[in-house]
């Protein structure tokens, strides 16, 4: 009797070691969002984690290339643009099927577009195609050409499709049919999503594998991202997308091979005036505010390398403008960075009046000139950020308070009280096209923060802005839209209703374990080629 | 023994008030001067106890810190302390209703989530104002949303108080309701207030600190623990150099203190 038992004893532990074994040499790639999806239908995609589930499920007519920025074929083959923007035409691969078995035709290319612009769905991604009143027209030809024709020219409207995951139109399944390298087996609220290997994704490497490499795709919802740190050390994950300056030097300092700082990203950190009309701010301030000397004095009082190496320890570049050198294609080479230059600040100054008296800085009617900068709490970077300017602005005079809000107050008081004198806060960027960037840099926008949904143009600059905008959109032309988009850069450089600070780096964190892994500066920074991605065996990469 | 710690902690006590009140001449630099090349450097002859990450003398930032905590706090407490007094004193002497419906409120202020009303309150308050106005807003919030729960103790004891012998002696002296409470309640409610006072001190200094770990306490440059204490909010912190741990030891060296030195004052009540 006590042999039996002994036997079971031992197979029982023999089984757990084995399970144990299966378990961490098993092909799962594993990584931690901060929440859960708020959906999965892909059209309604406004979060992180959604966007996460959407980028490794949604099969696309063309992807932007991560690493060149170049549009890349996916389910179609060629597409070309016509109309002058106004329409564009996909020929589409043959004999692909959804992760269900469904067929994949031009039909569903045509409900999915359909389902995208209809007003009642809310689509955010939709929002990026809407450029005019009218309905959006698709016809099939052969079965495998579709041609989609919109209401007015939609500036750079075959990268928007990088965003658009293709729906089936017949699948009982509905969103949960995919045409990307992995489909969606099972959701635990609050814990994990787990993707499995889509059996019909159409993809094959140079030898012939098909594609994808990794067979499941384990996400764990963590919010803490200090947790999330220490579990990729343990080895549990296997990288974070974006890691924060302070944890990347951690990181390095445990182990160098983890990290990767792709260098300059698409994301700005920056301060403005608030010139908003609406403003229950007193008349001397809001002349400071609308003076350009004085936004461009402040400016040059920013040491913004200071910021950089310091506020973000030194994985930031000082930044330029409202176009990020990260974006090869349309960031003005011909614009730098503002020097620090506070000599050159108080001549500035001094062409509006103000004088420097007893180490107090006053405009001509004697106030002394000091103001609020606010942020949003919790950020450190920011509030460091501000920390170092209210002693940079100290050194002509200025007195900076720096408050930091929770982001509701903060955002109450941009949008509807207007009731603040300048702001810190930054831009997560995701479009390389500046036609993204119409809702900020129109007068009559709602983002256009320093003075939100004017009438008309307040000011000269601003209407050449607006002129711009419209223009660029309107054309097919690259280099004229480059002209036009470079002109609106020297514009903001000259003005500065936006004083950019830095652009943050990409930083990122991956295991050794993986292979193929490039970090880049787009999102999804590590993931972006998943199907390639491949694990290398536990034991091996802790030798 | 409880007479050996009780003068450790008062030895204690007046050491921290001291350095912290003469921390002009006890540091060479200002709390608030960024030496830009030297972010978080560890102990040095010019930085007794290192920089911060934006190159701030920490020994000069735990000194002006710690005024800020040590000076405010007290007098929140007061503050709370007083409006205690009057509320729960004229709550516990009127009896009847008015006993009931300031206990209601009172109850009912115990019920609201006190960081964010804190949050709310501070969110509404105007935005240009200096660190040192700040400050003062930030523990005079505290001192005015901190009475109630003393308030209740104190209602208790008024109506005690109201019910003994000799203020029913006063009464049929001829004593007036202002005369009776002035002159014969508060006065005895003086142990009671006091304990009160030095129970908020160190719940003042943590609520202070809670507020700084969320960003919305005292506003930069101006220091204070609970800003002090923000450097050892995340994973980092785990590793960090022991003198980054000074504020952290000196919030509970004080704190502790102040529960020996209360639990003393405690005795004769």
């Amino acid at each position: 009797m006590k042999k039996i038992f002994s036997l079971i004893v031992r197979l029982v532990c023999v089984l757990f070691v084995a399970a144990i074994a299966v378990g961490q040499t098993s092909n799962e790639l594993r990584f931690c969002v901060k929440a859960d999806p708020k959906t999965l239908n892909p059209l309604q995609v406004a979060d992180d984690a959604s966007e996460t589930v959407r980028y490794l499920t949604g099969g696309v007519l063309l992807r932007v290339n991560r690493l060149t920025q170049e549009a890349e074929p996916e389910l179609a083959t060629s597409w070309k643009v016509t109309d002058g923007g106004k329409t564009i035409t996909f020929k589409l691969r043959d004999g692909l099927h959804f992760s269900d078995g469904t067929p994949f035709s031009a039909d569903d290319v045509a409900y999915t577009v359909q389902q995208l612009m209809d007003p009642a769905l809310h689509s955010p991604t939709g929002d990026s195609f809407r450029s005019g009143e009218g309905k959006v027209l698709t016809s099939v030809a052969k079965g495998d050409r579709i041609t989609i024709t919109f209401p007015a020219p939609v500036a750079g409207l075959d990268k928007l499709f990088d965003q658009v995951a293709i729906m089936s139109a017949r699948s009982p399944q509905k969103e949960k049919a995919v045409l990307g390298p992995y489909y969606l087996a099972d959701w635990k609220a609050g814990s994990y999503l787990l993707l499995k290997r889509n059996p019909n994704y159409w993809k094959q490497d140079a030898a012939g594998h098909r594609l994808p490499l990794i067979d499941t795709v384990r996400i764990d919802v963590q919010q803490n991202r200090d947790t999330e740190m220490l579990r990729l050390l343990r080895g549990e994950i296997h990288f974070i997308n974006s890691v924060d300056p302070e944890s990347f030097d951690k990181l390095a300092s445990e182990n160098a091979a983890v990290v990767h700082d792709a260098g300059v990203s698409l994301d700005a950190e920056f301060m403005w005036f608030n010139q908003a009309s609406k403003s229950p701010l007193p008349a001397y301030k809001q002349k400071w505010f609308h003076s350009t000397n004085f936004r461009r004095a402040i400016s040059e009082s920013i040491n913004r390398a200071d910021l950089a190496r310091i506020a973000f320890r030194g994985h930031a570049q000082p930044g330029v403008g409202p176009i990020s050198p990260a974006n090869k294609v349309w960031f003005n080479t011909n614009l730098h960075a503002h020097p620090f230059d506070q000599r050159s600040a108080l001549q500035r100054l001094a062409q509006d009046g103000f004088r420097l008296q007893d180490g107090k800085l006053r405009d001509s009617d004697g106030h002394n000139v000091e103001f609020s900068i606010m942020t949003n709490s919790g950020n450190k970077n920011r509030e460091r950020m501000a920390t170092m300017i209210q002693q940079d602005l100290s050194g002509i005079g200025i007195t900076v308070n720096v408050v930091s809000l929770d982001f509701p107050s903060l955002i109450e008081r941009m949008t509807r009280t207007f009731d603040y004198e300048a702001c810190l806060l930054g831009l997560l960027n995701n479009d390389l096209d500046p036609n993204s960037q119409m809702n900020v840099w129109l007068s009559s926008a709602d983002d256009h923060q320093w003075n939100p949904n004017e009438k008309t143009p307040e000011t000269a600059w601003e209407a050449e802005i607006d002129k711009l905008m419209h223009a660029q959109a309107a054309t097919l032309d690259l280099q004229k839209r480059k002209q036009y988009i470079d002109r609106l850069q020297q514009i903001a450089w000259e003005q500065e209703p936006f004083i950019y600070l830095v652009n943050r780096n990409a930083l990122s964190a991956v295991s050794p374990s993986v292979q193929n892994a490039h970090p880049v500066v787009l999102r999804p920074q590590v993931y972006w080629n998943v199907d390639e991605l491949s694990l290398r065996s536990e034991v091996a990469s802790a030798k | 023994m409880m007479k050996s710690a009780l003068t450790i902690a008062i030895l204690l006590l007046a050491s921290v008030v001291t350095a912290c009140l003469f921390a002009n001449f006890l540091t060479s630099s200002t709390y608030a001067h960024q030496f830009r090349d030297i972010p978080d450097s560890p102990p040095s002859h010019q930085h007794l106890l290192g920089t911060d990450d934006l190159g701030r003398d920490r020994f000069s930032r735990v000194l002006y810190g710690t005024r800020v905590s040590l000076l405010l706090a007290p007098a929140a407490a007061l503050l709370s302390s007083l409006l205690a007094a009057v509320i729960g004193g004229i709550a516990g002497f009127a009896g009847g209703w008015t006993t009931r419906l300031v206990m209601a409120i009172t109850d009912l202020f115990l019920s609201l989530p006190w960081l964010l009303l804190l949050i709310t309150v501070r969110a509404l308050m105007p935005l240009n104002v200096s660190p040192i106005t700040s400050v003062i807003i930030t523990f005079a919030l505290l001192g005015c949303l901190g009475w109630a729960a003393a308030a209740r103790v104190v209602c208790a004891d008024a109506r005690s108080l109201a019910q003994s012998d000799f203020v029913l002696l006063a009464r049929a002296s001829g004593a007036g309701g202002f005369r009776l409470l002035f002159r014969h309640v508060l006065p005895n409610l003086r142990p009671i207030l006091f304990a009160q006072f030095w129970i908020s001190v160190p719940v003042f200094i943590l609520t202070e600190a809670n507020l700084g770990i969320l960003g919305l306490g005292v506003a930069e440059p101006l220091p204070s623990w609970g800003s002090l204490l923000r450097e050892l909010e995340n994973y980092s912190s785990l590793t960090a150099g022991p003198w980054q741990f000074v504020p952290l030891v000196l919030l509970i060296a004080v704190v502790s203190c102040f529960q020996i030195v209360l639990h003393k004052q405690e005795l004769p009540v």
